[in-house]
């Protein structure tokens, strides 16, 4: 008992479900870059469970509902909602925002607006971790509504074929925007179809962290030792699809019922009930984290917006002349006349 | 169709409703166009009217929509695929370039690819660099394609009306930044030919060529540059990229000497490249300008409001080019 990490666990959910709902304000005070926002709300356990499981060097890429997944690993907060607000501060300098964080010194190789877009590279990140025997395993985070992609198909079949050090892992929240996983698949027991590839592959529940870790740590240990792997983690999108989706394709008591699935407050249950932590532990932690993410929200607010001649760094190596603005193609070309 | 002030958005749905009454073979299919009613509304409500075996929910598999498009057309049916956002298209590109566009020819003329596929692209809504974009460069580069982006409420309405006429398939992109534009529909009002260009504005000091939203930068950029100025702009609205009605421009520039292409898409390589080139290889002893191109900056879009706006043509844009051309 003295040694669970439950109470650690707890915590990267707490953060991770405070920093979404901090987000959803950001939304609402008009203050986020658009209203492509994704919140994990009720993911909690898919991204703090695995993570759990790995370890300094690893690399991953995640889907667009990938704030948990990168807080999880390490994120701050403050950059990643200054880049959920598009400020230069940003862990991109506003140029990505929610859907395209990324920090290759955590190893996030990249959040991805592409359902399934961000599949592949972990293939690639295994050939490499082998290559340079560096012992990292590389990890896909997506939803269930990427298993509609191809690439999932020749990503797993790649990985297990050359037996590299990867690991996909599915957050099925039930739904793909307005569509219930049912209805995108006649057979939904998606971790059979890694089986079939040759992949170590589970499904489990998320309502228990402690499961999803434990799970998750057997696979990814697979996966080091060279027996790619696969994880379905079941749960429930608590909300819409994105900020303004209010889900009129669910019914209300499905809702009720899916929101059961409480990951965080299962947790908290739970470290009551084992005595790890008072009802009072709890609200103060919970307390010390609401603060540390409406500080958050402030950074991002009082960041200054990119400047405009950023627009043209990046697109090429610093090395390389930036792209002509059109402006200044304009002016020499209508200076000839 | 009866008169009525509407949206974009709902002149094409009024234009797929139809098209759907009037031919049992048409069919829309798509990721969320059913119960969802599509990411953009066009669709909401067709499952409840024609249901789920002629509004078909697709699992998230754009190449394999596409691709069953192609197949769909080939044996009788009159597909519309929804592609939920142009920045998918390149998940679709070996059934739209290799298998759409090439069936016809390849196969000696047997048999043609009869279907649309709708979807839109455009900067505004502040999605980032890979939800809004404007590739139908791409989709010009791309010969047994036909390309209609509609500007205008009319058009939204006629050229997906006649998009489902056609032998050929077509990419039909609509603007994200338009779909809650309002004009009127008035069935006594012959529309436009398809393939043909509208002048939107006369003027005889500069012919501006452009399509899609960036019609609407450039009409307002005109009337700024009339009464600021006084340069009198023509603004032509393509409404079709291909086929591409030369015709219309040609006697306008050799008119007015002077000619701006604006396009929301990149400037290099794209449309706005091909359409200056043709226009100085065929109205080149009448240009007093070069033909100058005001397009999308060289470089990827933004998620930041601001880099975003200034990453692709403003209305202010195109005045200050202007006004450079007659200083
Ligand atoms: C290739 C591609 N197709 C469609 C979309 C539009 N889209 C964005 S998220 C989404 C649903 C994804 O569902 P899932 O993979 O289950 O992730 P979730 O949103 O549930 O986290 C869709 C269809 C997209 N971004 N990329
Ligand atoms: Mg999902």
């Amino acid at each position: 008992m003295k040694n669970s990490t439950l109470p650690k666990l707890y915590e990267d959910m707490r953060r991770v479900r405070t920093f979404e709902e901090r987000v959803g304000e950001l939304f609402v005070r008009g203050q986020s870059a658009g209203s492509m926002l994704h919140l994990s709300i009720g993911e909690e356990s898919a991204a703090v469970g695995v993570c759990a499981a790995m370890q300094d060097g690893d690399t991953f890429t995640t889907h667009h509902r990938g704030h948990g997944i990168f807080l999880a690993r390490g994120a701050d907060p403050n950059r990643m909602m200054a880049e959920i607000a598009g400020k230069d501060c940003g862990y991109c300098h506003g140029k990505g925002g929610s859907m395209h964080i990324a920090d290759m010194g955590l190893g996030h190789l990249g959040a991805n607006a592409i359902v399934g877009g961000g599949i592949p590279a972990v293939v690639g990140a295994g050939l490499s971790a082998r290559h340079q025997k560096s012992g990292a395993v590389s990890v896909a985070f997506f939803g269930d509504g990427a298993t509609g992609q191809g690439i999932l198909y020749e990503s797993m079949n790649m990985a297990a074929l050359w037996k590299l050090p990867v690991m996909f892992v599915c957050i099925n929240n039930q739904y793909g925007m307005g569509t219930r996983i049912d209805q995108a698949t006649a057979n939904p027991n998606l971790h059979e179809r890694a089986e079939a590839f040759g992949l170590a592959a589970r499904t489990v529940d998320g309502l228990d962290v402690e499961d999803v870790a434990e799970a998750a740590t057997e696979l990814m240990d697979g996966a080091r030792a060279g027996t790619p792997a696969f994880l379905a983690v079941d749960c429930y999108r608590f909300y819409g699809h994105a900020r303004k989706d209010k889900s009129p394709y669910r019914a209300e008591a499905e809702e009720d019922e899916g929101r059961k699935k409480d990951p965080v407050l299962r947790a908290r249950e739970k470290l009551i009930e084992a005595g790890l932590m008072t009802e009072a532990d709890l609200d103060a932690l919970d307390a010390t984290v609401a603060k540390e993410m409406d500080g958050s929200i402030d950074f991002a607010v009082a960041g200054e917006e990119p400047q405009m001649a950023s627009m043209f760094r990046d697109v090429y190596d610093p090395s390389q002349p930036e792209p002509e603005p059109v402006r200044v193609r304009l002016d020499r070309v209508l200076a000839q006349g | 169709m009866a008169m009525q002030e509407t949206t974009y958005r709902d002149a094409l749905k009024l234009a797929l409703s139809e098209a759907m009454t009037a031919d049992d073979s048409v069919i829309v299919m798509g990721e969320e166009v059913g119960r969802y009613g599509g990411a953009y509304g066009v669709t909401k409500n067709l499952i409840s009217e024609f249901g789920p075996e002629r509004v078909i929910d697709t699992p998230i598999s754009e190449a394999a929509i596409v691709g069953a498009a192609v197949g769909a057309a080939m044996t009788g049916l009159r597909p519309v695929a929804e592609l939920m956002y142009v920045d998918f298209i390149g998940m679709t590109m070996d059934q739209l370039a290799n298998q759409a566009a090439k069936i016809r020819y390849m196969f000696g003329g047997q048999i043609g690819v009869p279907m649309v596929l709708r979807t839109q692209g455009g900067t505004g809504r502040s999605a980032g660099a890979q939800h809004s974009q404007s590739l139908e460069g791409y989709v010009m580069h791309t010969p047994g394609l036909r390309l209609a982006m509609p500007a205008t409420v009319e058009d939204a309405y006629h050229l997906l009306r006649q998009a489902l006429q056609q032998p050929d398939p077509v990419v039909f992109i609509e603007h994200k930044g338009l779909y809650t534009m309002k004009g009127v529909l008035d069935p006594d009002v012959e529309p436009a030919e398809w393939g043909r260009a509208k002048v939107l504005r006369e003027g005889k000091d500069l012919v501006i060529v452009t399509y899609s939203r960036q019609v609407h930068h450039a009409l307002a950029a005109a009337e700024e540059m009339a009464s600021k100025h006084g340069i009198e702009a023509a603004v032509v609205d393509l409404r079709t990229l291909n086929p591409l009605d030369f015709d219309t421009i040609r006697p306008l520039v050799e008119q007015a000497g002077r000619a701006m292409v604006v396009s929301e898409g990149v400037m290099t390589g794209g449309v706005a490249a091909e359409l200056a080139a043709r226009i100085t290889e065929e109205c080149f002893d009448f240009l007093e300008d070069p033909v100058v191109r005001v397009a999308g900056e060289d470089i990827p879009i933004s998620v930041s409001p601001l880099l975003e706006q200034n990453s692709v043509p403003t209305p202010d844009l195109i005045v200050e080019t202007a006004r450079k051309m007659f200083a």
